[in-house]
C-alpha cells in the first residue's frame, strides 16, 4: 500500500477496482452555498487499515465534505465511492448500511438517553437494520457490544449519566463509541479530540491506531498538530475547499504552500 | 370573462389581506423564531375589539381602527411575548408550538366569554362607494385592503432593511448573543416585533371581517392562507411572503369561483385554504432540522411493570367501584373521561416520547369511530378494525409530509384536520352531510357490554392495557429508539435509521390509538357526528394532555378526567362561555416551567412525602430519594432483565 501519492487522479479514482476493500474515495466534489464555493472539486482516498488526516483552516470546508460523504448533503458535482461503489446519491441510512460512520463536530449525541443508551441504541439499530427489532441474541448481542466499546473508549465511568449532562470531552468520546457500534468500516471523525486532555487525547491516538489496525478506514479532522502527526497514515490540507496537498504527513507539513495556507505566511520558518 | 375580472378583484383584495397577516407572522419569527400559531386568533379578537369600540360604543371608524391597531394590539402583543413567550425560541420546537397553540385557544376562550354569540353584523368601510373596473365592482374597501398590503410591505422592508432597528432585528435571529455584545438590545427588539406582529394581525382581521363576518373560528382559521405565504416566502423573506399571498388569493378566488357548483367537488370549497397550505407544506420541503443541540427532552422516569401493573390494577377497579355507584350519566361522563385519556395515551407516544405534535389527534378519533359504526359494528373486530384503518390514514398524512417535522408537521396536521371536516368526514361514506353515525356497543366473547356502566370497565381495561403497552415499549429498544430520533434524527440517519419511515411507524402507531379511542367513544355514546371531532376540539385535548403531563400515562389519565369535567364545570357556569379554553389555555402556558405537568407534580410530592415518611421511619435517606427529574436515566437499560 504505497501510502503517499499526492491527492489522487480523478480519472483514476473512477476506474474500476477490486470491490469489498476500497475504503473511501472522494472524487471532484463540489458544494456552493449561494455565491461561496465550500468544497470546490476535492478528491481524496480514505484506504483501509489506515489513518488518514484532513486538515485546513476554519471555514475551509473539512465538515462540508464530511457532510457530502455521509448523504447530509447533495454535492453539485463529484463522486463519493465506499468500496468501489459509488453511493453519491444513496440516502444517509443506506451509506451507513453499507459501513459508513461518523462523529459531528457540533455534537449530536442523544441528550435525553444515558451514555450507556446511546451506544446502545446504534448498536440495536445496526443489529437490526432493516429486520424487526425484536430478535432476542442480536439484542443480547448489541448490549454486550455496546459495554464493550464503552470500555474501549474509556467513559464506562459515564455508563449512567445522561448524555446531555457529561463533559464536552466525553461526549465526544461518546460519539466516537456510538459510531463504532454500527459496525463500519469506514470512519470518520470531526475535530474528535476537542475538549479532551493530553493524556485522554493520548489515549484516543492508540485508540485510533488500533482502529486502523483492525482494518479500519478512518478519515480524521482534527485541527491538534501533534495528534494527526502522531497517528495519521496519509494527510490531505484542505483550503478553501481545495485540497492544496496530499500524501506522507512529513512531506505535506514540510510544503511551502501548507504553511502559508494553514500556519499563515511567515509562521513557516519555525 | 365577466366573473374572471370580479374573481380577480376578489383574489387580489383577499390576497393583500393575507398579505398583511403574513407580513406579521414573517415579522415575529423573523426575530423570535416563534411562529405565532394563534397569530389568526389575535386577529380575531381585535376584530371583535373593533366591533365593540364602533358598532357597540359608538366611536367613529378611523378612530377605532386606530385605537385597536396602533395601541391595544402592540401593546397586547409585547406584553405577551415579556409574560409567555420570551426565550421559547431557544426551546424545543414543540413547546413553542404548544404554547401558541394555548395562546390561540385561550384568545378564542375570551372572544367567547367577552362577546357571547350573537349576530353582530359588519358592513365594509365605505360602504356603497368604490368603481366600475369593467364589469367588475372593485369597493373602497376592497382598494383599502389592497393599499393597506402594499404598504406593510413597502414599510416592513425598509424597517428591515434601512433602519437600525430592523437590522438589530435581523440579527437577533441569527445570533443574539453576539447581537447583545454589540450593544444591542434583542429582548426589546423581540418586544418590538411582537408588537408590530399583533398590530398587522389586527388590522387583517378588521380589514377581513366583511368577508368572513365576526365568526370565532372564521377569523381565526383565515391565517390558515396566510400561514401557506408566510412558508412560500420560508418564513424569511418579505417580497416571496407578499408574492406568495397573492397568489395563494388569486388561485383560491378562482377555484372558488370555476369549482363546479355540484357533484363531488361541492363540498370541496371551504377546504381550499387548508389543502393549499397542505400542498406548500409538502411540496416547499421542510428547512433542515437543527443542528449541533445536545440538550435532551425532559421526562419522568418510567415506571417498571412491576410498579406499574398494581396501579393499572387499581384504575381498573376504582373503574369498576365508580361504575357500580354512579348513576347511569355520571358513569358516561367518566367513561368519556378515560376514553378522552386513551387519546391522550396517542400523544403519550407521538409528543411526550417522540416530540412531534399533532393538531389533529381526534381527528384520527373520528375514522375510527366511522369505521367501528361501519364495519363489524358491535364485535371486537371493529375495535381493531378502527385502530388499523385511523393508523393507516395517519401514514398517509405522515408519508406525503414525510420530510416534516416539528411546525411542519403539526400544521400539515392542522391542515389535514379542516379538510377532514369540511369534506372527508361530510361525504355519504362518513357521517354524511351534516349527519351522524349509530354505533353498536360490543359484545366480547359473548359478554354484552350494553351500558354506560359496562363502557366505564371496559374503557378502563382499554387504558389500562394501552398505558401498559406504552410503558413496556417506552422500556424497551423502540423506547430508546424514538427518544434518540426525537434528540437527533441526524444522528441516527448516520447510524443507519431509515428515520423517515420511523417517524412515519410513529405518526402512525399514535394515530391507530386514537382511532381505538374513536371506535369506544362511538359505542359509548351509540351516536356520534362529525362535530365530535372537529380539529378544534382537538386543540384543547392537547392542551390538557400537555398541562397534565404529556410525557407519562398518569397525565393522560389525569386530562382525560379533566377533559371530560371541565364541560360540566362550565355548564354550571353558563356565563363564562369560554372559559374551559380560557382555562385550557392558562394551564397549557404553565408547562414552561414543569414540562412532565401536573403529572410530574404529583410524582414529585409524591416521592417527597414517601422520602419524609422513610426518613421519619428510619432515620436515614430513602432509597427512593433520588430526583425525580433526573428523567429517564433509570428508565431504560438499568432495569433488571
Ligand atoms: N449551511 C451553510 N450555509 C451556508 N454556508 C455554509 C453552511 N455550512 C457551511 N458554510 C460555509 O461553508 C464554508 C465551509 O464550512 P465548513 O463548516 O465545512 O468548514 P470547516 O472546515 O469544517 O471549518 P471548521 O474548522 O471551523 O470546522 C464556510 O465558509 C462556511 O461559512
Ligand atoms: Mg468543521
Amino acid at each position: 500500500m504505497p501510502p503517499g501519492e499526492p491527492a489522487a487522479d480523478p480519472a483514476e479514482l473512477l476506474d474500476p477496482v477490486a470491490p469489498g476493500a476500497d475504503g473511501l474515495r472522494v472524487s471532484r466534489v463540489t458544494v456552493r452555498f449561494g455565491g461561496i464555493t465550500a468544497v470546490d472539486g476535492a478528491s481524496l482516498h480514505v484506504r483501509p487499515a489506515s489513518v488518514t488526516g484532513l486538515i485546513g483552516p476554519n471555514g475551509a470546508g473539512k465538515t462540508t465534505l464530511f457532510d457530502v460523504v455521509t448523504g447530509l448533503r447533495r454535492p453539485e458535482t463529484g463522486a463519493v465511492l465506499l468500496d468501489g461503489d459509488e453511493v453519491t446519491r444513496a440516502p444517509v441510512h443506506e451509506r451507513a448500511r453499507r459501513g459508513m460512520a461518523r462523529t459531528f463536530q457540533r455534537l449530536e449525541a442523544f441528550g435525553s438517553l444515558t451514555v450507556r443508551e446511546n451506544v446502545l441504541v446504534a448498536a440495536e439499530i445496526h443489529a437490526t437494520a432493516g429486520r424487526a427489532l425484536g430478535r432476542r441474541a442480536a439484542r443480547a448481542r448489541a448490549r454486550d457490544r455496546a459495554d464493550e466499546l464503552l470500555a474501549r473508549t474509556g467513559i464506562a465511568d459515564y455508563a449512567a449519566h445522561r448524555a446531555d449532562t457529561v463533559p464536552t470531552g466525553t461526549a465526544r468520546l461518546l460519539e466516537l463509541a456510538r459510531a463504532l457500534a454500527a459496525e463500519p468500516r469506514v470512519l470518520l471523525l470531526d475535530e474528535p479530540s476537542a475538549g479532551l486532555s493530553a493524556p485522554e487525547s493520548a489515549a484516543l491516538a492508540g485508540l485510533l491506531r488500533g482502529l486502523a489496525g483492525e482494518g479500519l478506514a478512518v478519515l480524521l479532522v482534527e485541527h491538534d498538530m501533534e495528534l494527526v502527526m502522531g497517528v495519521c497514515d496519509t494527510l490531505y490540507v484542505l483550503e478553501s475547499g481545495r485540497i492544496i496537498a496530499g500524501g506522507p504527513p512529513e512531506r505535506v507539513r514540510a510544503d511551502p504552500r501548507v504553511r502559508d495556507a494553514y500556519l499563515g505566511p511567515g509562521e513557516g520558518a519555525a | 370573462m365577466d366573473s374572471f375580472l370580479t374573481y380577480t378583484v376578489l383574489g387580489l383584495v383577499s390576497g393583500a389581506g393575507y398579505a398583511v397577516a403574513a407580513g406579521g407572522l414573517v415579522v415575529t419569527y423573523a426575530t423570535s423564531r416563534i411562529f405565532n400559531i394563534g397569530h389568526g386568533a389575535v386577529g380575531m379578537v381585535m376584530a371583535f375589539l373593533f366591533w365593540e369600540l364602533s358598532a357597540g360604543r359608538g366611536l367613529p371608524a378611523w378612530a377605532a381602527v386606530a385605537l385597536v391597531v396602533l395601541v391595544v394590539a402592540p401593546l397586547c402583543g409585547a406584553l405577551a411575548e415579556r409574560t409567555v413567550l420570551r426565550d421559547l425560541g431557544e426551546a424545543p420546537s414543540d413547546v413553542a408550538l404548544v404554547v401558541t397553540v394555548a395562546l390561540m385557544v385561550a384568545l378564542l376562550g375570551l372572544a367567547q366569554t367577552l362577546w357571547p354569540p350573537k349576530p353582530r353584523p359588519v358592513s365594509p368601510f365605505f360602504e356603497g362607494h368604490g368603481f366600475h373596473l369593467g364589469s367588475a365592482f372593485v369597493g373602497a374597501h376592497d382598494l383599502l385592503t389592497v393599499a393597506a398590503g402594499l404598504l406593510v410591505a413597502a414599510g416592513l422592508s425598509v424597517l428591515l432593511r434601512f433602519t437600525r432597528t430592523g437590522a438589530a432585528m435581523r440579527a437577533t435571529v441569527h445570533d443574539p448573543g453576539l447581537l447583545a455584545l454589540f450593544g444591542g438590545r434583542p429582548a426589546w427588539t423581540t418586544s418590538l416585533s411582537w408588537a408590530i406582529g399583533a398590530s398587522l394581525a389586527a388590522l387583517s382581521g378588521i380589514l377581513l371581517t366583511p368577508v368572513v363576518q365576526l365568526d370565532y373560528y372564521g377569523l381565526t382559521l383565515l391565517v390558515i392562507s396566510a400561514y401557506s405565504a408566510a412558508m412560500l416566502g420560508r418564513l424569511t423573506s418579505l417580497p416571496m411572503t407578499y408574492l406568495g399571498a397573492l397568489a395563494l388569493g388569486l388561485l383560491q378566488s378562482y377555484t372558488v369561483g370555476y369549482l363546479p357548483t355540484s357533484g363531488a367537488f361541492t363540498g370541496l370549497r371551504p377546504a381550499i385554504p387548508a389543502l393549499f397550505l397542505f400542498a406548500v407544506l409538502v411540496f416547499l420541503r421542510s428547512p433542515q432540522a437543527r443542528l449541533g443541540r445536545l440538550r435532551g427532552a425532559a421526562g419522568v422516569a418510567v415506571a417498571s411493570s412491576r410498579r406499574a401493573a398494581p396501579w393499572a390494577a387499581v384504575f381498573v377497579v376504582a373503574a369498576a367501584v365508580a361504575a357500580a355507584a354512579l348513576p347511569a350519566e355520571q358513569a358516561l361522563v367518566v367513561a368519556l373521561g378515560v376514553v378522552y385519556g386513551i387519546v391522550m395515551l396517542s400523544m403519550v407516544l407521538l409528543n411526550g416520547y417522540g416530540g412531534q405534535v399533532s393538531l389533529a389527534q381526534l381527528t384520527f378519533a373520528g375514522v375510527g369511530a366511522v369505521v367501528a359504526a361501519r364495519w363489524a359494528s358491535g364485535s371486537v373486530l371493529s375495535l381493531v378494525a378502527a385502530a388499523v384503518v385511523a393508523a393507516a390514514v395517519g401514514a398517509l398524512v405522515a408519508l406525503p409530509a414525510l420530510r416534516l417535522h416539528g411546525l411542519y408537521l403539526a400544521l400539515a396536521t392542522l391542515a389535514f384536520g379542516q379538510l377532514m371536516d369540511k369534506v372527508v368526514f361530510q361525504a355519504d361514506f362518513a357521517f354524511g352531510y351534516n349527519g351522524a353515525l349509530d354505533v353498536r356497543r360490543l359484545t366480547v366473547l359473548g359478554v354484552r357490554f350494553g351500558t354506560e356502566k359496562a363502557y366505564l370497565v371496559l374503557s378502563a381495561v382499554v387504558f389500562a392495557l394501552v398505558g401498559a403497552g406504552l410503558l413496556a415499549l417506552r422500556r424497551g429498544p423502540y423506547g430508546r429508539l424514538v427518544l434518540a430520533l426525537r434528540d437527533s434524527e441526524t444522528a441516527c440517519a448516520t447510524l443507519g435509521l431509515n428515520a423517515r419511515l420511523a417517524r412515519v411507524v410513529l405518526f402512525a402507531a399514535s394515530a391507530g390509538i386514537a382511532g381505538l379511542a374513536g371506535a369506544l367513544m362511538g359505542g359509548l355514546r351509540q351516536s356520534v357526528s362529525a362535530s365530535d371531532f372537529m380539529v378544534f376540539n382537538s386543540l384543547p385535548l392537547l392542551l390538557l394532555a400537555v398541562a397534565c403531563g404529556v410525557t407519562s400515562v398518569t397525565g393522560a389519565a389525569l386530562g382525560g378526567a379533566a377533559l371530560a369535567w371541565l364541560p360540566k364545570l362550565q355548564a354550571q357556569f353558563p356565563a363564562a362561555g369560554g372559559l374551559l379554553f380560557l382555562v385550557v389555555g392558562v394551564a397549557a402556558v404553565a408547562l414552561r416551567s414543569e414540562p412532565n405537568g401536573i403529572a410530574g407534580w404529583v410524582f414529585r410530592f409524591g416521592r417527597e412525602t414517601v422520602a419524609a415518611r422513610w426518613t421519619r421511619l428510619s432515620g436515614g435517606p430513602s432509597p427512593d430519594a433520588e430526583p425525580v427529574d433526573v428523567g429517564p436515566v433509570e428508565a431504560v437499560g438499568h432495569a433488571p432483565r
